[in-house]
């Protein structure tokens, strides 16, 4: 059923190896897509939101099952429980179904011509004079077999090996990966069922957030992202359920998930000499609201393309691969860097201030930082409290 | 002197493979594998684990 060589090797079945898998099919290429996991999207490792901006790259074509609700805005509220509304306009976003979603892209990428195989874990890099040059690869569990390739794309998420086998360096530090805690419950009292709610505040989420994100009736995914914590990302959501029985007092829990979220610590490379690294595995998530799936799949079609490129002309050393550096820091990276810069800032604010900033933001103005835009008015408002002026600063 | 996962609570996320430091440790789908050979018991996975799942003692 499989070859033994491959134009190119995606190593993960996740959003970032299947788009790079359907786009390099696409271009003519013999792909293979090795997944580890028997199922392909399950357990997610998610809260399952994708803003409209994120679907028109993420979701063309997207079948309705993939969708669990439609959401029109968002509820931030601040330690003070004042809140902030976002309006999210006519177009709103959706909170989906992972499981049904990332399936949905496997099968897409396969019938663009890639060849997929569920529970193939990749065990290591294979490497001759420099180069990889494929992979070692056990299929249900039996004895490793080795699969060549021209091109080797690791897309295995934040667990990622493949990179560091192969010698690239991606390990992240501890202040740029979230503690994700996450359940899907069902039987909550919403106060909103189309809008997620978030809640910051030291003392609930140290420098990050909870979030409730409504997948339809009395069901939603309610999770936690913090880091540098005193305690488990766990310990703090089962608090936060606890205090909160208006909410939570009658409901269930349906699924648990875990997950670590890279929220920084953007790779200046991200190739070698034929290999090249996309989505979580490369750290390629926006820092501020932890989202990754419209960057992984962006990270998979610039791949492709030059992958592609690369492939037609005979050259895939890291030279000629590091077209993809320059792409990805030109039309992504630049952007996330800036939100990376505004994760800096927020995560130093005390409870007082993100009160003061729920008071004088607009929802609009929001929804505007986290892209990356707009940070001159944040500092502005910062500015006004003289003890934050040399913090606003970076934001400039 | 010791690494030690509670399997029972782990969920397999890999959050703490992301940032070990020496590459000790790999998520295989039959769960955390840490090399000791490799493992300073730093512990940094420790202080990332979504569950509390890992406990290092120096
Ligand atoms: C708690 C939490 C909430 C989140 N919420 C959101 C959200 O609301 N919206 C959003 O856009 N993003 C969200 N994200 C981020 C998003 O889930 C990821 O950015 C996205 O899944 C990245 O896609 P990927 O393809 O890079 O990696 P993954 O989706 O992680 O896919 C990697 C795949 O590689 C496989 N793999 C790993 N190693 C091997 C191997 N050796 N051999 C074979 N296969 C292997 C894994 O099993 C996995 O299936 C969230 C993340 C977390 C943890
Ligand atoms: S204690 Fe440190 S070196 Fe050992 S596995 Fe954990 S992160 Fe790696
Ligand atoms: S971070 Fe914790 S729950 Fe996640 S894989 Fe590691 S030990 Fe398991």
């Amino acid at each position: 059923m499989i070859k033994d060589s491959y134009d190119v090797i995606v190593v993960g079945g996740g959003p970032g190896g299947s788009s790079a898998a359907k786009n390099l099919a696409k271009l003519g290429h013999s792909v293979l897509m090795l997944e580890k996991r028997q199922e392909i999207g399950s357990p997610k490792r998610c809260a399952e939101g994708l803003s409209m901006a994120s679907v028109d790259v993420v979701g063309k074509g997207m079948p309705k099952r993939c969708i669990a609700k439609g959401i029109n805005g968002a509820i931030v509220y601040a330690p003070d429980g004042n809140s902030v509304t976002v309006d999210y306009g006519k177009r709103g976003g959706y909170v989906i179904e992972r499981k049904v979603f990332d399936k949905w892209l496997a099968y897409e990428a396969s019938r663009a011509g890639a060849k997929v195989m569920a529970m193939t874990e990749v065990t290591d890099i294979l490497k001759d004079g420099g180069y990889v040059t494929g992979v070692k690869a056990s299929i249900c569990g039996e004895e490793e077999i080795e699969i060549k390739a021209k091109v080797v794309v690791a897309a295995d998420g934040v667990e990622s090996t493949v990179s560091r086998k192969a010698g690239l360096e991606t390990v992240n530090k501890l202040v740029n990966v979230d503690s994700g805690f996450q359940y899907e419950m069902s039987n909550l009292n919403l106060e909103d069922d189309e809008k997620i709610i978030i809640y910051v505040g030291n003392e609930i989420a140290p420098r990050g957030y909870i979030w409730i994100f409504p997948k339809g009736h009395d069901v939603a995914n309610v999770g936690i992202g913090i880091s540098m914590a005193e305690k488990s990302a766990k310990f703090y959501l089962d608090n936060f359920i606890a205090d909160n029985p208006e909410i939570f007092g009658s409901a269930s829990i349906i699924e648990v998930n875990s997950g670590g979220i890279p929220v920084g610590g953007f790779l200046e490379n991200m190739v070698l000499d034929g290999f090249l690294v996309v989505g979580d595995a490369a750290h390629q998530v926006n820092p501020i609201h932890g989202g990754g799936l419209k960057e992984a799949t962006i990270a998979g079609e610039i791949a492709s393309k030059v992958i592609s490129g690369c492939l037609k002309k005979g050259d895939v050393s890291k030279e000629a691969l590091s077209d993809y550096n320059q792409i990805w820091w030109e039309e992504r990276g630049k952007k996330l860097k800036k939100v990376e810069k505004l994760r800096h800032v927020m995560e130093k604010l005390s409870d007082g201030n993100l009160n003061m900033l729920a008071k004088a933001l607009s929802g609009d103005a929001l929804v505007e930082m986290t892209r990356g835009n707009k940070l001159v008015t944040l500092a502005k408002i910062l500015m006004k409290n003289p003890r934050l002026i040399t913090l606003a600063r970076h934001l400039l | 002197m010791a690494w030690e996962i509670t399997k029972e609570r782990c969920l397999r996320c890999g959050a703490c493979v992301s940032v070990c430091p020496v590459l000790a440790l790999e998520l295989r789908e039959s769960g955390i594998l840490n090399d000791s050979g490799k493992c300073t018991l730093c512990p940094i996975c420790e202080r990332v684990c979504p569950v509390g799942a890992i406990r290092v003692e120096k």
